[in-house]
């Protein structure tokens, strides 16, 4: 494991940012970090799918659903199961992880816009069953209160400290992975299967496993996030999962840098920041002047006009990998090299040669 | 075997219309292959420009004798010809740019301008479901067991006939050529004299014209419409177009008819079936993609390398 060798830098937020509680005691404030902080790690999750093997999955709500019912189902008075959050954690992830092939191993053949539509497909089914399992789920009510997580015997309770503290280990543990899978062998296959993958599977790449594994991979972190969301709200209802989070957590992506750990985690913060803070607080000083705005009546709005501004004029997001960069300058600068869909990508740098390598 | 046929019915009236929003669909893939995921909020948008001028024409009920004929012309030209612009719009701020991008690209513009719109038209209706003058009236007609009203006729016919006029025009005539030469090779097809451009926009003219009709039926079908409708229209039609053979006229039909059919028989069949349609009709959509990707009219195309 390599966390820090190169950039070490990348381990100071993980060391002031815990103290952030200690400074600032507003729990509103470490509430909304919280929030973020599960979204970051739905965003680096997407970007393994997204970012690094190059799989436009629509559907990424469906695996944070399953990881929260998880928890809603197994660790609260709903069949009187209450597994520990901690257990919880790995738990979730694996059944993520299993959806994830689940959903994987039949769609691996389709191409990339087909595979996106089969995704979404997947992503409008979850949670509509969990809505119309009304005996198991409650339906549209949803499962609470789900069992608070304790540790060394002390319950977490209703403050947002203590979860913002777990959240942001998640988070470290998140960058330790995805940074070291992309250098990894695995990492590379990604990129040599997002680049060309009739190439990669003629170089002896395992394509199928290779996918399978992102699509596992992806999905697991995304459960970790729906636990961690789900014991925190201490809630879960089929509404938290529909379309428009997918596109969220995409827009992150977008935004920051599709394939950039670093950039994925800047773009998620910005549009958190923006949706659970920026719009509010517009609002509220637009209502102080009497004026009749909703500026959160925007929020779709905002991450559409992300979403094809960034693709018109910045597609490589606003702190790009160098790669992915590459990729897309080098079907603007040559068409007809594009026309070929997707050829040899001379301009890219060598193997390896990743922002987190 | 009552209850069958009228759920046949009223299947096939349902499938009318996401056989016409599905034409456009497919239209926008055979010649650009793209998913234009905005399709279906353009759909909807069609009903909210139908409901514009009918307001406009101070039309609040059901109209009768000549006077019918001309409101429901005058309704349905607007909303396709506003719709038909939109979609030209679309393509040449959100795709046009994107032609020679990486495939995904173009496709995540899609789905912002589909976010894009439905929040256009929650800021201009609202975000609760809006009532539609039911324009044409409604007789019902008894033939035997089972019911027809004449606005389920009205859409089985439009579909139809729209389908019948796209075809003739794609085969028939110079332009349609030319979209078929664009479809096939881009690349030639302009070598040999072809404006591209004009091409590929005035397929999103005629494909995102017929969703502006669809708009205006299924507004008078329904009685209401609502700024969220085109997401899971759109993604029903879609996959009717899949499922018929994407970029084939007569599939997006077929397929159209058959996902109507679908969803009306689960409802019946399917205990609580209401519940479930969409999970069926997902499930269709994947199942097709999974074991015959081509559709059942498609013929199977070996990916471009």
């Amino acid at each position: 494991m390599k966390f820090g060798r190169e950039r070490p830098f990348a381990v100071l937020p993980f060391l002031v940012l815990p103290l952030v509680p200690l400074l600032d005691r507003n729990n509103s404030h470490i509430d909304f970090l919280t929030n973020a902080g599960a979204f970051i790690l739905l965003a680096l999750g997407l970007n393994i799918v997204v970012g690094f093997a190059g799989l436009l999955d629509l559907g990424y709500a469906a695996f944070f659903a399953i990881g929260s019912y998880s928890y809603a189902m197994l660790a609260s008075q709903q069949f009187g199961i209450h597994i520990p959050f901690w257990v919880m954690l790995f738990v979730a992830s694996v059944i993520a992880a299993i959806f994830g092939i689940l959903l994987g191993a039949p769609t691996l053949r389709l191409r990339g816009d087909y595979l996106a539509i089969v995704t979404l497909g997947f992503g409008e089914i979850v949670p509509q069953t969990f809505l119309n399992l009304t005996q198991y789920t409650n339906g549209p009510n949803g499962i609470s209160p789900l069992d608070s997580p304790s540790l060394f015997g002390h319950s977490f309770g209703f403050s947002a400290t203590p979860y913002y503290e777990v959240m942001l280990a998640l988070i470290a543990l998140a960058v330790l992975l995805a940074t070291n899978l992309q250098s990894s062998r695995l990492g590379r296959a990604w990129m040599a299967i997002r680049e060309d993958e009739l190439a990669a599977r003629h170089m002896g790449i395992n394509t199928t496993t290779a996918k399978l594994a992102a699509f596992a991979l992806g999905a697991s972190f995304s459960g970790l996030a729906g636990v961690a969301y789900a014991a925190k709200l201490s809630l879960v209802s089929p509404d938290q999962f529909q379309f428009n989070v997918s596109v969220l957590v995409l827009s992150m992506l977008v935004l920051g840098g599709m394939g950039n750990i670093w950039g994925v985690i800047v773009g998620s913060f910005t549009l958190s920041f923006i949706n659970g803070f920026l719009l509010p607080q517009s609002t509220n000083l637009a209502h102080s002047m009497h004026l009749n705005l909703d500026f959160t009546n925007y929020r779709f709005m905002l991450y559409g006009v992300i979403l094809v501004a960034m693709m018109l004029f910045r597609p490589e997001g606003l702190i790009p990998s160098k790669q992915r960069r590459a990729e897309f300058r080098e079907a603007k600068l040559d068409p007809a090299l594009a026309a070929e869909e997707q050829g040899e990508y001379t301009l890219g740098p060598g193997p390896g040669a990743g922002t987190g390598g | 075997m009552d209850v069958f046929l009228q759920q046949l019915v009223n299947g096939l009236s349902l499938g009318g219309i996401y056989a016409l929003i599905a034409l456009g669909y497919t239209m926008v893939y055979g010649i650009i292959e793209l998913i234009n995921f905005a399709h279906g909020d353009v759909y909807t948008l069609g009903s909210f420009f139908a409901l514009a001028v009918l307001t406009g024409l101070g039309v609040s009920g059901e109209v009768h004798g000549p006077a019918l004929i001309g409101v429901v012309l005058v309704t349905v030209l607007a909303a396709m010809l506003c719709c038909g612009l939109t979609g030209v719009l679309i393509e040449r701020l959100a795709y046009r740019r994107l032609r020679n991008a990486p495939r995904l690209a173009p496709l995540i513009t899609a789905i912002g301008m589909s976010f894009i719109l439905e929040n256009v038209m929650q800021l201009w209706r609202g975000p609760s479901p809006v009532s539609f003058p039911s324009v044409i009236p409604n007789p019902i007609v008894h033939l035997g067991p089972i019911d027809i009203g004449a606005k389920q006729i009205l859409v089985i016919v439009t579909a139809v006939v729209m389908m019948f006029a796209l075809q003739l025009f794609i085969y028939r005539t110079r332009l349609g050529k030319a979209m078929r030469a664009t479809a096939q090779d881009r690349d030639a097809a302009q070598l040999m004299g072809i404006d591209i451009n004009t091409t590929i926009a005035l397929t999103f003219l005629i494909g995102s014209a017929l969703a502006g009709a669809a708009g205006f039926i299924s507004g008078v079908y329904y009685g209401t419409t609502w700024f969220f409708n085109g997401f899971e229209a759109g993604l029903k039609a879609f996959t009717a177009a899949v499922l018929g053979g994407i970029g084939n006229i007569a599939g997006a039909m077929l397929g159209g008819f058959l996902i109507g059919l679908i969803e009306a028989m689960a409802t019946q069949y399917i205990p609580q079936g209401a519940q479930w349609t969409n999970v069926v009709v997902f499930s269709v959509l994947v199942l097709v993609l999974i074991f015959r990707p081509s559709g059942l009219l498609g013929e199977s195309l070996p990916e471009k390398v």
